[in-house]
């Protein structure tokens, strides 16, 4: 129980976390719900802005974390966090004592099937940005009937900054993703158009807005500035697409061989009963609120024992989910050891 | 098609006990369907639905027209419900999707504004003396034929085959807008994949054509017809589906909106005036109601279903059905006495008859 830190989540963040805590003396325990640690980048191929491979990112954390003798226990739902940061319960009532804990529980993605306008689950080439990263690490982006597509329409924002599904915010790695998808596609077939429909492209990152010019001027990725309506299948086929042009004002109706949707990100659906049972705040948008939003944004109050770091609170990239489970680590060390609070 | 996302939108339907509340203008267009429906439910079915004379328009064309007032329309419907309420009736059946949307769209104003129920029910106190219940279930007609599509398919006499080939018939599928398109969970199966008529042709042996404008707007919209100078607007909408849906061969569509029946149907002897343009493989493609349809497989005589009124000849269909008919009787009315008959289109119409 001495120095015990319990982590809630096995993601980048988790194990980034645990490693500093390990580091700085404490017995950090992932408690991870899946079988495997990694969390949502293992099923990502490549990672923006630099094309990193997220194995390249994944592997060393990987290695760390069972480098350095880190406990990890696999298959590890956890249900209920006391208020007092002291320990978690687990699925099937075990209760795990600890001195602090940081919840990196990370993000669902948004289930397209909610915006049904747009056929997915319904159509075989209606497919969601995490399909397409499957399609690209298994080196297989090919329609359902296997032909390679002539177009492909990338829409952005489904499941974001959107009222009717509940989904408010915005989810900030569709729009760089959306770009680096699109170049990849025309990476692999030179002869495929791409057609990208956005609301707003936010390139907020480092690099973002230069890969945005790039996706223009060499890869000839098209952008248009407005939202497909609807879909619906072709005699042939292929998926016909109902959309406007906001910026020329007019409507537009296209036909492509595929439809990726960007999903957002939502808040985990573990978020809620981990609120009710610490009594933690959630945000309107369900992710879980921080102290504040400057100085306190991995903790989730003045003096508590609970800490937040990744995707927990809101929609970032994986650096910053990294940098965060730094934060969050040192955050719960000194809560436990006592210190200087900045 | 991989799957249909319509099982998730299930609605309660009620099983009997229906009170029913007519359209203004589906007897004119479709003078059987409600007359069918009614026998469907009463004599097919044994089901007990009140078909009470005193009941009125639901104000729906007048309202969408921005000729009668809200509080007008809330009092209309509140006494639709009195007479419900009176006749001993708790589910209400309505014929017409407007007025299924209309009497949707007050009822969920009365949850949202518990005042403006207050006002209605204030309002027809003072003028009628009468109170009333809220239905406990509200359903549109289609929603019930849906609901019984099994016990129709049971005692059918004709399935939607192709008697020669036994391939099934392919069916367009048209739901009116006010169905589900202001209330995606009033509809079966929602707004983007509605399954109340799909399901009633998959049940009687067809197949359902999912084709790129099938979720467009027939183009009737009620100021896009009511308002003269609008009318190309219509057409042009029914067109654009028309050119959407021919090269999948349709042998039939079928509409649960009196409009769109109505629309489809017309507009398509207007599109072949205007342009000589016709859809389908016979000079044009039959449009039926939902009673209609489900009539033909009960093995009603067409004639007797007010099919004669149709723009687009129906003979195709019921050749490739088996449906027996005698063509000298189209044109007979009830009492045997010759109606007179429309002129030769480029339709075909006549001249096949």
């Amino acid at each position: 129980m001495e120095n015990t830190i319990a982590i809630i989540g096995g993601g980048v963040a988790g194990m980034q976390a645990a490693l500093t805590l390990k580091e700085l003396g404490m017995r950090p325990v992932i408690l991870e719900r899946e079988e495997r640690l990694g969390g949502k980048l293992n099923t990502w191929d490549r990672l923006f802005p630099t094309w990193t491979p997220a194995r390249e990112v994944l592997d060393p954390l990987l290695e760390a974390v069972r480098g350095a003798g880190i406990e990890v226990r696999l298959g590890a739902a956890v249900e209920g966090v006391s208020p007092d940061g002291r320990g978690v319960t687990l699925a099937g009532g075990e209760r795990l004592a600890a001195e602090a804990v940081v919840v990196a529980s990370g993000f669902d993605l948004f289930d397209a099937r909610l915006k049904e306008e747009y056929g997915y689950g319904i159509y075989d080439n209606v497919i969601t940005s995490a399909d397409l990263e499957t399609m690209f690490r298994e080196k297989r982006v090919l329609t359902a009937d296997g032909r390679v597509p002539r177009r492909v329409a990338i829409l952005h924002c489904v499941g974001s900054r959107d009222e009717k599904v509940k989904q408010n915010h915005c989810s900030r790695v569709c729009c760089i993703t959306g770009v680096k998808q699109a170049m990849e596609i025309r990476e692999l077939y030179p002869e495929c158009e791409v057609f990208n429909f956005y609301m707003d492209m936010r390139m907020f990152g480092p690099g973002y807005e230069e890969i945005y010019r790039q996706s223009q001027e060499e890869y000839k990725v098209v952008h248009i500035r407005g939202r497909i309506s609807e879909v619906s299948p072709t005699l042939d086929g292929r998926l016909q697409m109902k959309t406007e042009d906001t910026l020329i004002g007019r409507p537009m109706k296209m036909e492509a061989d595929m439809l990726v949707l960007l999903v957002g990100m939502c808040p985990a659906r573990s978020n809620r009963s981990l609120a009710v049972s610490g009594n933690l705040s959630l945000g309107d948008s369900g992710f879980f609120a921080a102290a504040d939003a400057f100085r306190g944004n991995t903790r989730c109050g003045e003096n508590g024992r609970i800490f937040f770091a990744g995707t927990a609170t809101a929609p970032k990239n994986v650096g910053e989910s990294l940098n965060e489970g730094t934060a969050a680590a040192w955050q719960a060390y000194r809560s436990v050891k006592g210190g200087a609070s900045w | 098609m991989k799957k249909n996302n319509w099982a998730e939108y299930q609605k309660e339907i009620a099983d009997d006990k229906y009170y029913y509340v007519r359209s203004c203008i589906r007897q004119n267009f479709f003078p059987g369907s409600e007359a069918a429906f009614l026998n469907i439910l009463r004599n097919e079915l044994g089901r007990d639905i009140c078909d009470d004379p005193n009941h009125t328009s639901c104000t729906g064309i007048g309202y969408h027209s921005d000729i009668v007032p809200l509080e007008t329309t809330m009092a209309v419907i509140a006494r639709q419900f009195a007479m419900m309420t009176e006749a001993g009736y708790e589910n209400m059946v309505a014929s017409c999707i407007t007025s299924f949307g209309l009497y949707s769209e007050v009822i969920d104003m009365w949850e949202h504004f518990p005042e403006t129920e207050e006002k209605a029910r204030e309002n027809l106190y003072k003028a009628t003396g009468r109170e009333f219940k809220k239905p406990k279930n509200l359903a549109h007609a289609s929603d019930v034929v849906f609901h019984h599509r099994e016990a129709i398919a049971a005692r059918g006499k004709h399935r939607l085959v192709n008697a020669s080939t036994g391939a099934p018939l392919r069916g367009v599928e048209h739901i009116g807008c006010h169905y589900a398109k202001i209330f995606p969970k009033k509809g079966v199966g929602g707004s983007e994949f509605p399954y109340v008529l799909a399901g009633m042709i998959e049940a009687w042996g067809g197949e359902v054509v999912d084709y790129p404008e099938r979720r467009h707007c027939c183009g009737f919209g009620f100021r896009n017809y009511l308002v003269m100078a609008n009318r190309g607007s219509s057409v042009a909408n029914s067109k654009k589906k028309f050119e959407s849906m021919a090269p999948y061969k349709p042998d039939f569509i079928v509409a649960n909106c009196p409009g769109c029946a109505m629309f489809l149907d017309r507009w398509q002897y207007a599109i072949s005036e205007m342009e000589g343009v016709t859809y389908g493989e016979n000079g044009g493609i039959p449009v039926l109601t939902y009673e209609e349809l489900a009539g033909l497989v009960l093995g009603y005589d067409p004639w007797e279903l007010g099919m004669q009124m149709h723009q687009v000849p129906v003979e195709s269909l019921l050749d490739k059905m088996g449906v027996e008919y005698d063509p000298g009787a189209k044109y007979l009315g009830r009492d045997g006495k010759y109606i007179g008959r429309p002129e030769d289109t480029a339709l075909g119409g006549c001249s096949r008859c």
